[in-house]
C-alpha cells in the first residue's frame, strides 16, 4: 500500500473520508497505523470534533459577570453566590436510544452525571428532554427510554425533578433523548480537566475496561438506516451502582489536595479523554501504557483499549509520588485504580503496550486538526401559509379543552415523573408538574430554578423565530416560579447537515438562540450538537434546539407555584393576546394542520413582562404564576385549576376584532403569564404593571370545582383531570 | 439521643437522613460504615433507602452480610432501637430481623408520590408524638414496595398488632385505591414483637420540612429522641 493510499472500505470504518486522510498524512508526513487510523476516526466524528457546527457555535454568546466556566470543559459553571457555583450541562444520546432504548437513555444519564462530577461538583438535579413518534407505534421507544432514565438516575440517587415529553411524526426513527444534569460545588473547589504538570501520573479509576461501546462516537455521526440495529454492539450497558461508588470516591477527592484535576470517559473513551485533558494546556503530551489498562475481558488489543467506550470510568491527573493518597480514596469504595501513564511536555499523545510504542500522535491534531467542513445552507421550501379567515369559528370551547387536555403533547406528565425518583436530596422545593422545578440550596435560601424546553413545530416553521421562542419558553419557566434566569446550556439536534435546506436550519437556528440569549443577557455555558437525526435520508427531525436553563432566587421562601392557592382570589393574564394561531397545538389538535407562522415575540416586551412577574413574587404580591405555552391561555388556566385542585369562574371573553375567539382562548402569543393574587394586592399589581407597561387583564375569581366562562362554557375539574390523567403516557 | 445512620455503597437516603437527624432535629448524628464492627454508642440505627450494593441480586440480599448487620442483629437482640427505611426495611427482612419480604411493585413501575398512612400503634418509641389512628402524609419512593408474608405470618403479624402504617386515603380508610404498590392488607410499616425494630417502605426523612411539602415525617424522629429522653428520666 502506498504512502497516501488506503483501503476505503477501513476509511469508512473508522467514519474518516478520503480527504481527511490526506490530512492526516499530511501533517503525520507518513501513514498513520492502525491504531492512530481508529483514533483520529473517533475524534474526528462529527461528535468529538464538531467540524460540521463549530464555525456556527462561536456566534453565541457565553459570557456574562457570573460565568466561572464557559463552553470548553467538561460542563459549564456560574456564579450563584455565597460561594457556591452551579455546574450544568445537556447533552444527546438520540443514536444508542434509538437503537438500544433502555441502554441507550441510562448511558446518556450516567454519561451527563460524569460532566458533572469532573468539575468537582456533585449532582443535585436531572432533567431528561425526550421526543417520539406518536404513540401507540412508539411505546417501545417511550417505555425503553423512561425506564431507562428511572433505572439509572433512580438507582443512582440524584433527583429527576424536569424536562418535557413531545410527539410528532418527524421523530418516529430519530427519537431524541437529551439529558441534563445540573451539579453543585464550593466556587473555589471548581476543577478544571487540565493536564498540568509534566510527569504527574495519569490514573483511570471506576469501571474495567472491555469491548463495549467500541466506535459510540462514529456511529453517533452518521445517519441510521436498516443496518443500524447491527450496531447494537456500540451501544454501552450502564452500571448506576458503580457510578455510585465512583460518584461518592470523587466527592471524597475534595479531602486531598494530591488531585490536579478530573476527567469523564465518554465519546471516544481513552483516547478522547487524555488528548482533551492535554489539549486544555498549551505544549502538554501524555503518554499511556495501555497495558496497565485494567480488562474486563482477555485478548483486547491497544485499538480496543483506546477505543473502548465503557462507561463509569474516569481519568485522574495526580501529583507525582501522591498516587497512594487517591488510590487509597477509591478502595475505601472497592474501585480499581491504575496508573496508567503520565503527563509529557512533548504535545504528544504517545500509546506504548509495555515496550512497543502502538501509536504517537500530535494532541493537536486529535483535537482540532479535523478540517472544518465548509457547508452551504439554502433557504427550505417556505412551510404552508396559514389562512385564519378560512378556518371554521369556534363552537364548542369546552370540548376543545377537553381534547387539548387529552392531546400527548399537553396532557400531564405525572405518568412519567412518578417513575423517577424526583425527591432524594432533600433539595426539590418545587416538585415537577408546574413550570420550572427548584432545588434548594441546602444551608443558604436560595433556590436553583431548572427547566428545558423547546417547540420543534415552531423550528420547522420558522428556525430562527423558533429559537428565540425556544428561549423566551425557558426563561418564562424560569420566571413563573420567582427566579431570575441566569444561564443556559443547549443541545442542538438536527438532521443531515450535508443537506443544504438543514444546514440553514441550523444557521438560522444558531442566529435566532444568539439573538435571544443576548436580549436577556443570557450566557450558553456548555451544550452539545446531535446531528445526523435522519434515516437513510427520508425522514428528517424538525430542527430541535433544547434550551436547558437555570435561574437563581435569592430566598426560595418567595417561589411561586403553578396551581391556584386560594378561593376568591383573583385571576389575571399577564400580558397581551393576539391572533397567534400559526404552528399551535390548537390547530393541529383541532384541524391536523402544522401551518402558518410561529407567533411574534417582541424580546423588549418579553423581558418587560419577566420584570413585571419578577418585581410582584418579589415584593410578595402574588400566590401562583404560570406561563401561557402550547394550548394557549385556556390551556395554561385549567392546568393552574387542576395542580391547585381550585376552579375559577370568568365573565364570557368576547375579543375584539380582529382577534378571533379561538385564537383569545387557545392561540400561543408569547409574553404571557397565568397570576393569581389576593385581591388586596390588586391595586399595587395594577401600578407595577403600568410602570412596566405590561397589560394585566382580571380573568375571573378562583374558586369552586370547575371552570367557567359565564355563557359559553363549564366543566367541572373531575372532567377535566380524567382527561388530562387518563391521556396516554 | 445519638443516631447512628448507616452507609452501604449505593446507600442514598443516609444524607438526608443525616440532614434531618443533624440540622432539622439537632440531635447527635454518626454515619456507620458498612465495614464497621462498631456500633459506636449509638442509640437508634437507622438503615437508609437506596440501593445497597446495587440491588443487583435481590433488594437487600447482599447488604444483609455487611459485617455492620451482624452487629445490628445483635443491638436488636439487646432490644435497641433499630429503624429500617425503604431499602432499610428490605435490609431487615433479608436479615430475618422483621418477618415478610417486599416484592416488585404491583404496577411494574417505579413509584415516587405521596402516600397517606394511617398510624395504627402509637405505644411505640418511633411514634409516640403521633395521634390514635392519625392520617400522616409520607412520600414513597421504591419499585420493591409490595409487602408480602405468608397468611399465617400474616394473621400473627395482625393479631399482635405489629402493623404500624397501612396505606390509606385522606379521610385514614384502608382501600384498594389507596395502596400505590399491592402491598397485602395495604402494609406500609411494620413493627416486631418486642416493638424495637420498625421497618416501613415511605420516607420521614423527605417529609420533615415545610419546604418539602410536609413535617409528619418530623413527629418520627422527635419520637424516637423523646423515647431516649424517657430512658433517662426513668
Amino acid at each position: 500500500m502506498s504512502l497516501h493510499r488506503v483501503d476505503e472500505r477501513r476509511l469508512r470504518e473508522v467514519a474518516l473520508t478520503p480527504e481527511e486522510y490526506r490530512v492526516i498524512v499530511e501533517e503525520l508526513k507518513r501513514a498513520p497505523n492502525e491504531v492512530e487510523l481508529g483514533m483520529l476516526g473517533v475524534l474526528w466524528s462529527e461528535h468529538c470534533s464538531y467540524k460540521s457546527s463549530k464555525a456556527l457555535l462561536r456566534r453565541l454568546p457565553s459570557s456574562s459577570p457570573a460565568v466561572l466556566q464557559g463552553p470548553g470543559e467538561n460542563a459549564g459553571a456560574v456564579n450563584i453566590g455565597e460561594g457556591w457555583a452551579a455546574v450544568f450541562k445537556i447533552e444527546s444520546h438520540n443514536h444508542p436510544s434509538a437503537i438500544e432504548p433502555y441502554q441507550g437513555a441510562a448511558t446518556g444519564v450516567g454519561g451527563i452525571i460524569r460532566d458533572v462530577i469532573a468539575m468537582g461538583a456533585r449532582p443535585i438535579a436531572l432533567l431528561d428532554s425526550l421526543r417520539f413518534g406518536p404513540l401507540p407505534g412508539s411505546s417501545h421507544h417511550v417505555e425503553g427510554v423512561v425506564a431507562g432514565i428511572g433505572g439509572y438516575g433512580n438507582c443512582i440517587g440524584i433527583p429527576t425533578v424536569g424536562g418535557e415529553v413531545y410527539f410528532d411524526d418527524c421523530y418516529t426513527n430519530n427519537p431524541l433523548v437529551n439529558a441534563m444534569c445540573v451539579g453543585l460545588v464550593r466556587v473555589d473547589r471548581l476543577m478544571r480537566a487540565r493536564a498540568e504538570g509534566t510527569g504527574n501520573s495519569l490514573m483511570l479509576v471506576g469501571a474495567d475496561t472491555g469491548r463495549d461501546g467500541i466506535h459510540g462516537a462514529s456511529f453517533a455521526s452518521v445517519e441510521l438506516d436498516e443496518t443500524s440495529s447491527d450496531r447494537r454492539p456500540a451501544v454501552q450497558v450502564g452500571n448506576p451502582f458503580l457510578e455510585k461508588c465512583l460518584l461518592e470516591a470523587c466527592m471524597d477527592l475534595a479531602h486531598t489536595d494530591a488531585v490536579v484535576a478530573i476527567q469523564d470517559l465518554g465519546a471516544a473513551g481513552l483516547t478522547s479523554s487524555v488528548a482533551e485533558c492535554a489539549g486544555r494546556v498549551a505544549g502538554a503530551g501524555a503518554h499511556i501504557d495501555v497495558r496497565r489498562v485494567p480488562r474486563r475481558e482477555r485478548g483486547m488489543s491497544p485499538y480496543h483499549v483506546m477505543l473502548s467506550e465503557s462507561q463509569e470510568r474516569m481519568l485522574i491527573v495526580v501529583q507525582r509520588g501522591r498516587e497512594a493518597e487517591v488510590e487509597a480514596l477509591f478502595q475505601a469504595w472497592d474501585l480499581t485504580s491504575a496508573v496508567i501513564g503520565h503527563v509529557t511536555d512533548d504535545g504528544h499523545l504517545t500509546v506504548v503496550n509495555g515496550k512497543d510504542e502502538v501509536a504517537r500522535l500530535p494532541v493537536s491534531l486529535l483535537t482540532d486538526g479535523a478540517p472544518l467542513r465548509r457547508l452551504i445552507g439554502v433557504a427550505a421550501e417556505q412551510p404552508p401559509g396559514l389562512d385564519i379567515d378560512a378556518l371554521p369559528p369556534l363552537v364548542d370551547p369546552g370540548a376543545t379543552l377537553l381534547r387539548l387536555l387529552a392531546s400527548p403533547n399537553l396532557s400531564s406528565r405525572r405518568g412519567i415523573f412518578r417513575r423517577y425518583d424526583h425527591m432524594v436530596g432533600d433539595a426539590t422545593v418545587i416538585p415537577p408538574g408546574g413550570d420550572a422545578a427548584m432545588l434548594r440550596v441546602k444551608g443558604t435560601r436560595l433556590g436553583l430554578a431548572v427547566t428545558t424546553d423547546c417547540n420543534s413545530r415552531y423550528c420547522h416553521l420558522d428556525p430562527h423565530l423558533g429559537a428565540q421562542l425556544a428561549v423566551a419558553e425557558a426563561a418564562r419557566n424560569i420566571v413563573a416560579t420567582g427566579a431570575q434566569p441566569l444561564a443556559v446550556t443547549d443541545c442542538l439536534n438536527f438532521a443531515n447537515p450535508d443537506r443544504p435546506e438543514v444546514y440553514w436550519e441550523m444557521e438560522e437556528t444558531v442566529a435566532g438562540l444568539a439573538h435571544a440569549c443576548r436580549a436577556f443577557e443570557l450566557p450558553i455555558v456548555s451544550g452539545n450538537v446531535s446531528l445526523y437525526n435522519d434515516s437513510s435520508g427520508e425522514s428528517a427531525i424538525y430542527p430541535t434546539p433544547v434550551v436547558g436553563m437555570v435561574g437563581l432566587i435569592s430566598d426560595y421562601d418567595r417561589r411561586l407555584a403553578a396551581g391556584f392557592r386560594a378561593e376568591g382570589d383573583f385571576v389575571l393574564l399577564v400580558g397581551s393576546s393576539h391572533n397567534d394561531l400559526g404552528g399551535s397545538e390548537y390547530l393541529k389538535v383541532e384541524h391536523d394542520l402544522v401551518a402558518g407562522r410561529p407567533p411574534a415575540l417582541d424580546l423588549a416586551r418579553e423581558r418587560a413582562v419577566y420584570r413585571l412577574i419578577l418585581a410582584a413574587a418579589e415584593n410578595r404580591l402574588l400566590r401562583s404564576a404560570h406561563d401561557c405555552a402550547e394550548g394557549g391561555m385556556l390551556v395554561a388556566l385549567a392546568e393552574c385549576c387542576l395542580l391547585g385542585g381550585i376552579g375559577v369562574r370568568c365573565p364570557a371573553i368576547r375579543p375584539e376584532s380582529p382577534i378571533r375567539l379561538d385564537a383569545a382562548f387557545f392561540g400561543e402569543s408569547p409574553s404571557r403569564f397565568i397570576v393569581s393574587l389576593a385581591s388586596r394586592a390588586m391595586p399595587e399589581l395594577q401600578s407595577l404593571a403600568r410602570r412596566h407597561h405590561v397589560e394585566i387583564s382580571l380573568l375571573g375569581l378562583a374558586g369552586g370545582e370547575s371552570v367557567e366562562f359565564e355563557g359559553q362554557f363549564r366543566l367541572s375539574l373531575a372532567e377535566m383531570r380524567q382527561a388530562w390523567e387518563g391521556a396516554v403516557v | 439521643m445519638k443516631f447512628g445512620v448507616v452507609v452501604f455503597p449505593g446507600t442514598w437516603s443516609d444524607r438526608d437522613c443525616g440532614w434531618v437527624i443533624d440540622q432539622v432535629l439537632g440531635a447527635e448524628l454518626q454515619y456507620l460504615w458498612h465495614k464497621d464492627a462498631d456500633l459506636k454508642g449509638c442509640d437508634c440505627i437507622i438503615l437508609p433507602g437506596g440501593f445497597a450494593y446495587g440491588d443487583y441480586l435481590r433488594t437487600g440480599a447482599i447488604a444483609r452480610f455487611a459485617p455492620v448487620m451482624e452487629k445490628i442483629g445483635n443491638f436488636a437482640d439487646r432490644g435497641g432501637l433499630v429503624w429500617g427505611i425503604c431499602n432499610g426495611f428490605q435490609i431487615l427482612c433479608e436479615a430475618g430481623l422483621l418477618p415478610g419480604a417486599l416484592l416488585r411493585n404491583a404496577s411494574l413501575e417505579f413509584r415516587c408520590q405521596w402516600t397517606n398512612l394511617v398510624v395504627e400503634r402509637t405505644d411505640l418509641p418511633f411514634t409516640s408524638q403521633c395521634s390514635e389512628r392519625e392520617v400522616i402524609h409520607v412520600p414513597i419512593s421504591h419499585g420493591e414496595g409490595n409487602y408480602f408474608a405468608d397468611p399465617a405470618t400474616l394473621s400473627r403479624l395482625e393479631q399482635r398488632g405489629q402493623v404500624v402504617f397501612r396505606y390509606c386515603d385522606a379521610t385514614g380508610h384502608v382501600t384498594n385505591s389507596a395502596n400505590p404498590n399491592g402491598s397485602v392488607h395495604n402494609i406500609a410499616g411494620i413493627v416486631n414483637a418486642r416493638g424495637n425494630v420498625l421497618g416501613m417502605m415511605p420516607h420521614p426523612e423527605r417529609c420533615s420540612e415545610i419546604e418539602l411539602g410536609g413535617t409528619d415525617g418530623l413527629k418520627l424522629f422527635r419520637s424516637v429522641a423523646a423515647s431516649a429522653m424517657k430512658v433517662l428520666v426513668s
